[in-house]
């Protein structure tokens, strides 16, 4: 099923048609309305006369996550406080979240897109829907929320946590489909098959999973253990949360709902765009938005787009899975990690070298966080109790920083390869690909 | 009456106390005594040898981080008994014991000892006639 087949399954001429002139609108918009693009397409030597078609948007500057830390909480809003009805924020790398604001007709457009991946999912207006994303300042929740309501469906709002009381719902409700983090959809169907209610007292059919990386492994699990048919659903806070891309039944790549979103694929060093198909880091344009927009938005994400007509009939250009990243940020239980955080702090403690090695693994569903580190010759003592307080004053400095613990590993000295260029410093064990 | 003792931090792998070992033995420095303390990430090793300075020149330039640190020796009766008078002597002077190792032997016994404080500790034994044991007199066992 096809939410909305005319904008879905338009030619790719006519696409870059209301892309040229929704483009046109939001360069307007943000040149008027907001300093700090202004300024610095300025500097850029470009105008808004400037740009005529979709293709003119490579004359525009980049918009970063650094950015949006630099102007928070507001300062890259492109309306008025008036205007704005909702904030959202997703958590942050230095102490401060990156916050997003959203106006009414923001609101009604991301609804639009999670409609869109619902309608692909294959559910509509007599389903149950149980959101089990958390609610609150993470868009999950809300997000997946509103595209229910939008297509007449009726949402369970759980938010994450209480087993017990999400299984007895989602039996009594009749439950159709459930919208959650893949790991907590595991943690969920572990706690399904202890709870010996036999499956077919369960009406569940769709998995709506999102909001950290899951591999093909990932869902094979998730569909057995659950007796579901598993669907991505592709989103960033800074660009709006959850629904700027969906899997169709297909399942041949994400469908960005490329209307709303216009994605470009650019090599990371250079910032030029690569020849389409190509991998490079992928870069968002928000092509309606009024609260915030964002222009060329590097996402970092590591992919490629496929501009081919999909089999299930929609034209919307589709991404590959996620490579990697073009800096090395760590996504660690949901946080956004990165090593020079953790280099940061190891400099500012005289008790230890600055070299350090981390280890990311994935251990029953969860995220483990460990760092290897090594004391200073001259801290080494003879005492473990000296030596657990280091190590315990450490874990608790990279938490304050980065936001979870970590597990401090004390290693013998020189133990950690030292080079003379990149040092190789972080081991990700995690299976996404 | 003052022990010089190793202090060595390592890693809980497989072989890595034995790389101590070997090197000391290759170097002709003898182990009196060692004790392990470790938690469930590292270990630390702490050893009485025949000759502490070396064996730290000789462990630093192999990559292992190597203190000294002072300890005292205690020489005691091996009886039932001796251990609690000795300890009962620190507790009244309220000198803490932060570690300590045993080895006895056929009629004696050797305490090693890291008390919060080394001066008064040594002064509260001697004081009460009990036998410390000297750096080369403890290297000839």
């Amino acid at each position: 099923m096809i939410w909305n087949e005319s904008v879905e399954c338009m030619s790719r001429e006519e696409m870059r048609k209301v892309q040229s002139i929704r483009l046109k609108r939001v360069v307007e918009r943000v040149y008027h309305n907001c300093e700090p693009y202004r300024k610095r397409m300025q500097e850029a030597g470009v105008t808004p006369d400037d740009i005529q078609s979709i293709d003119d948007i490579v004359k525009l500057p980049f918009t970063s996550k650094k950015d949006l830390r630099d102007y928070y909480p507001f300062g890259l809003l492109s309306a008025p406080m008036s205007e704005i009805v909702r904030v959202h924020a997703s958590s942050g790398t230095t102490g401060k979240p990156i916050v997003v604001g959203y106006t009414r007709a923001d609101l009604a457009m991301w609804a639009e897109a999670g409609a869109r991946c619902l309608t692909a999912y294959g559910l509509g207006k007599n389903d149950v829907v149980q959101v089990s994303y958390g609610y609150g300042l993470f868009t999950g929740g809300l997000g997946a929320h509103a595209a229910v309501e939008n297509i007449g469906g009726t949402v369970i709002p759980m938010s994450s946590g209480n087993t017990e009381k999400q299984i007895m719902l989602m039996k009594d409700l009749g439950a159709k489909a459930l919208a959650a983090t893949p790991s907590y959809a595991l943690y969920l169907a572990e706690a399904l098959a202890n709870s010996g209610i036999p499956r077919d007292e369960f009406q569940l059919k769709v998995g709506i999973f999102g909001a950290e990386p899951w591999t093909e492994a990932m869902r094979k699990d998730l569909e057995a253990k659950l007796g579901i048919k598993a669907y991505d659903i592709y989103g960033l806070t800074e660009i709006s949360g959850p629904g700027v891309g969906f899997e169709c039944e297909c399942q041949n790549g994400t469908h960005l709902n490329e209307d709303l979103f216009y994605p470009e694929i650019i090599n990371p060093e250079t910032g030029e765009p690569v020849e389409p198909g190509k991998e490079g880091e992928l870069v968002f344009t928000t092509l309606t938005k009024e609260g915030m927009p964002l222009i060329r938005f590097r996402t970092r994400d590591l992919t490629k787009l496929i501009y081919e007509k999909c089999s299930c009939g929609r034209t919307l250009v589709r991404m590959g899975r996620i490579l990697g990243r073009s800096d090395d940020m760590l996504i660690i239980r949901g946080v956004n990690v990165f090593p020079s955080q953790v280099e940061a702090v190891l400099c500012e403690q005289e008790e230890f070298e600055p070299h350090f090695f981390i280890t990311v693994d994935r251990v029953n569903n969860t995220d483990t966080f460990e760092i290897q580190v090594e004391v200073k010759e001259a801290y080494y003592s003879d005492e473990i109790s000296k030596m657990l307080n280091l190590q315990k004053k450490l874990a608790h400095k990279i938490q304050s920083v980065v936001g979870i613990q970590p597990a401090i590993k004390l290693v013998e000295p020189r133990s950690i390869e030292r080079s003379q260029g990149k040092a190789k410093r972080v081991l990700d064990k995690r299976k996404f690909q | 009456m003052i022990v010089k003792q190793i202090s060595v931090f390592l890693e809980n792998k497989t072989g890595r106390l034995n790389d101590v070992a070997a090197l000391l033995g290759k170097s002709g420095i003898n182990m009196t005594a060692f004790s392990v303390a470790d938690n469930s990430d590292f270990g630390i090793l702490r050893a009485i040898v025949s000759d502490p300075e070396k064996a730290q020149e000789v462990l630093k330039s192999n990559k292992f981080a190597v203190s000294l640190t002072d300890v005292i020796c205690l020489h005691s009766p091996n009886t039932p008994g001796a251990l609690s008078s000795a300890l009962d002597i620190l507790a009244k002077e309220n000198i803490y014991i932060e570690y300590m190792y045993a080895f006895a032997e056929g009629v004696g016994a050797n305490i090693i000892i890291k008390p919060s404080n080394l001066q008064g500790c040594v002064e509260a034994l001697q004081k009460n006639k009990l036998e410390l044991i000297a750096a080369n007199d403890l290297y000839r066992f």
